[in-house]
């Protein structure tokens, strides 16, 4: 029999080419680097710092923008530019924190409920559903005035207040992968049903989990910010932008910037992670990652 | 459904209810046992520690009795709306929480009414000039506002609408109608951002879902009017979505008050319930949380009544698409 050629070579080239093209708008880019510069600014805060974050100057006391102190001066007479760049590691580190913890526990509740289905299915999106009308902020506020507040107290109710988001994500995703046939072909083969979970459809849900997490990042930012404005975060005297932003309100009149600067910073933040997050769902739905 | 089952339905959500609000009091009973330190220590406040007063304080809060029996005599006060006495003022909880509720009633109100207004309205819009500039930038800002704590949003419109530009009271919840709304504007806006961008995102995707089909079509080309179709067809149909999300904007208007009264000095419940986590005072943060909870269980109850109320497909016994 004689064989059947056909020339595909330059179309094999053009075909992975476009496969590997990943629409990356202006709009994602600036986001990528809102989220670039947020992280060098928490990793290199006393380098780049102009002045100490913490020194005060109380006879120089409140004071708009100049030279010298680009966002001006707080009422202790700290420079606002540096206590803002030095406020990036709170912005970071607990809604960090809280998007990794849910993630792994969502996912682990997540998956255990697509996969094994019936009464645990049930059992868990009943506590899914019950969790999701409850506004967290106001049980970290009961529970902080009663027990004594602190930035990790909240940040450890978040976690535990935050994983039934992932939980629905990530059992829906599961649910669609589960009646596949390698899952019955793993089942077949006699795998067993962590591996199952893990090894075989984890991966496929993956992607979806990721997106999420940039969600929950943004969220718990919110949420946290929203606790050091009301004094029940970190300690005052703290570089953190939601606490800058509650003291500074009664200086409005004086230094304006000094006080919006960290309430912008934490809306540019919290709006290019959701726009990643968002972009992220979109990109990984074209693609049929999530098929 | 008929009418009978939609009044069983209301029972067994009230009995659930019910159920629910015992559980919550008995957590938020437990908070004076949980925080660190005696007992003793959390009621006595800032007050010195004499002998009487401990005595008094043993008798008044029945130290001396097994734990269940000291929650079943706070239970039969809350029942009646009795939480004790504030440990920071010594007055009465409830006349604080009374006095406080018209104001955080009003602010919640009209929050959700502007919510509804600016997401469902900007969604139409949205969905009628799909992929235009305005659309694109109405889009744009709903994300930017999802992303505006209302706090930040809240310091903002201060500084705009009160400083720069005084238009507004700075602070202070008003006192007859007008004077109430005046105050109140700029906080119910500084609320109403970040529900009315999810408002916006569902009404306009719902709206282009309906846009699409065929009965609309078909009624354009019978020749009636685009605003006839609108309101009396499209609108209904793309507002059953907005209507299942009603309970999670609730939940961002409560947990929003919170942050607005502290930041406009709101004499509200919202700020009491703050004002008191941080003073530490017990009664008062017990009596509030109980307030709070009730509410949001009352409101969610009225959200799934009204999607019953809104889609006949649920009340006629079939499923939701």
């Amino acid at each position: 029999m004689s064989e059947i050629t056909v020339p595909v070579g330059e179309l094999g080239a053009q075909t992975a080419a476009r496969r590997r093209r990943i629409p990356v708008s202006l709009v994602i880019g600036l986001c990528f680097f809102v989220v670039f510069g947020v992280v060098v600014m928490a990793i290199l805060r006393s380098w780049i710092t102009p002045h100490d974050p913490m020194a005060q100057d109380p006879i120089r006391g409140l004071t708009e923008p100049s030279g010298a102190h680009w966002f001006g001066t707080d009422q202790l007479g700290r420079d606002v530019f540096s206590r803002t760049i030095a406020g990036a590691r709170t912005a970071l580190e607990g809604p960090l924190l809280i998007a990794l913890g849910s993630m792994v526990f969502g996912n682990l509740l997540g998956l255990w409920a697509g996969y094994k289905g019936g009464k645990w299915d049930t059992v868990i999106m009943r506590w899914v559903d019950l969790m999701w009308a409850i506004p967290s902020l106001l049980i970290i506020i009961v529970v902080a005035g009663a027990v004594g507040g602190g930035y990790w107290l909240a940040v450890g109710l978040l976690v535990v207040l935050t994983i039934p988001f992932d939980t629905r994500v990530v059992r829906g995703a599961t649910l669609e992968q589960v009646p596949r046939p390698y899952v019955e072909a793993a089942k077949a083969l006699g795998v067993s049903d962590a591996r199952i979970m893990v090894s075989h459809i984890w991966p496929n849900v993956a992607p979806v989990a990721v997106a999420n997490t940039f969600l929950v990042f943004s969220g718990s930012l919110v949420i946290l910010a929203g606790l050091s404005f009301l004094g029940l975060g970190p300690p005052a005297g703290t570089p953190d932008w939601g606490l800058m932003l509650s003291e500074g309100r009664q200086f409005l009149f004086v230094n304006p910037v000094g006080t919006l600067v960290p309430g912008a910073m934490i809306v540019l933040l919290a709006t290019a992670m959701n726009l990643i997050g968002d972009w992220l769902y979109e990109l990984l739905a074209r693609r049929g990652a999530t098929r | 459904m008929s009418g009978s089952a939609v009044f069983w339905y209301v029972v067994r959500r009230l009995l659930a209810m019910v159920v629910l609000l015992v559980v919550v009091s008995f957590a938020v009973f437990s908070l004076l046992y949980v925080s660190p330190g005696s007992v003793i220590d959390v009621l006595l406040g800032t007050n010195t520690r004499t002998p009487q007063l401990v005595a008094t304080l043993k008798h008044d809060y029945h130290l001396d009795e097994p734990f269940l029996t000291q929650y079943w005599i706070w239970v039969k006060d809350a029942v009646q709306f009795r939480f004790g006495n504030s440990i920071v003022s010594t007055l009465p909880v409830t006349d604080e929480i009374t006095g406080r509720l018209p104001t955080s009633l009003f602010l919640g109100i009209y929050a959700y009414i502007l919510t509804m207004l600016i997401g469902v309205g900007l969604g139409i819009l949205a969905a009628l000039r799909k992929w235009t500039a305005a659309d694109r930038s109405i889009v744009a800002g709903s994300i930017v506002a999802l992303s505006t704590p209302a706090f930040v949003s809240g310091v903002f419109l201060l500084y705009i609408f009160a400083v720069e530009l005084p238009w507004f009271p700075v602070f202070g919840g008003g006192t007859w109608f007008t004077d109430r709304l005046w105050h109140l504007t700029l906080p119910a806006i500084a609320l109403a951002l970040v529900g009315s961008a999810y408002v916006l995102k569902h009404t306009r995707a719902a709206m282009i879902g309906v846009l699409d089909q065929d009965y609309v079509t078909f009624a354009r080309a019978r020749g009636l009017s685009g605003r006839r179709v609108l309101f009396t067809y499209a609108l209904r149909n793309a507002l059953i979505p907005v209507v299942t999300i009603s309970g999670l904007i609730l939940a961002f208007v409560i947990t929003g008050a919170v942050l607005v009264e502290v930041t406009f000095s709101i004499p509200g419940i919202g700020q009491l319930l703050v004002q008191s986590a941080t003073a530490k005072d017990l009664p008062m943060i017990q009596g509030t949380a109980i307030v709070v909870a009730i509410t949001i269980m009352v409101s969610n109850l009225l959200a799934d009544l009204a999607y019953l109320a809104v889609d006949p497909r649920i009340r006629l016994g079939g499923r939701p698409a």
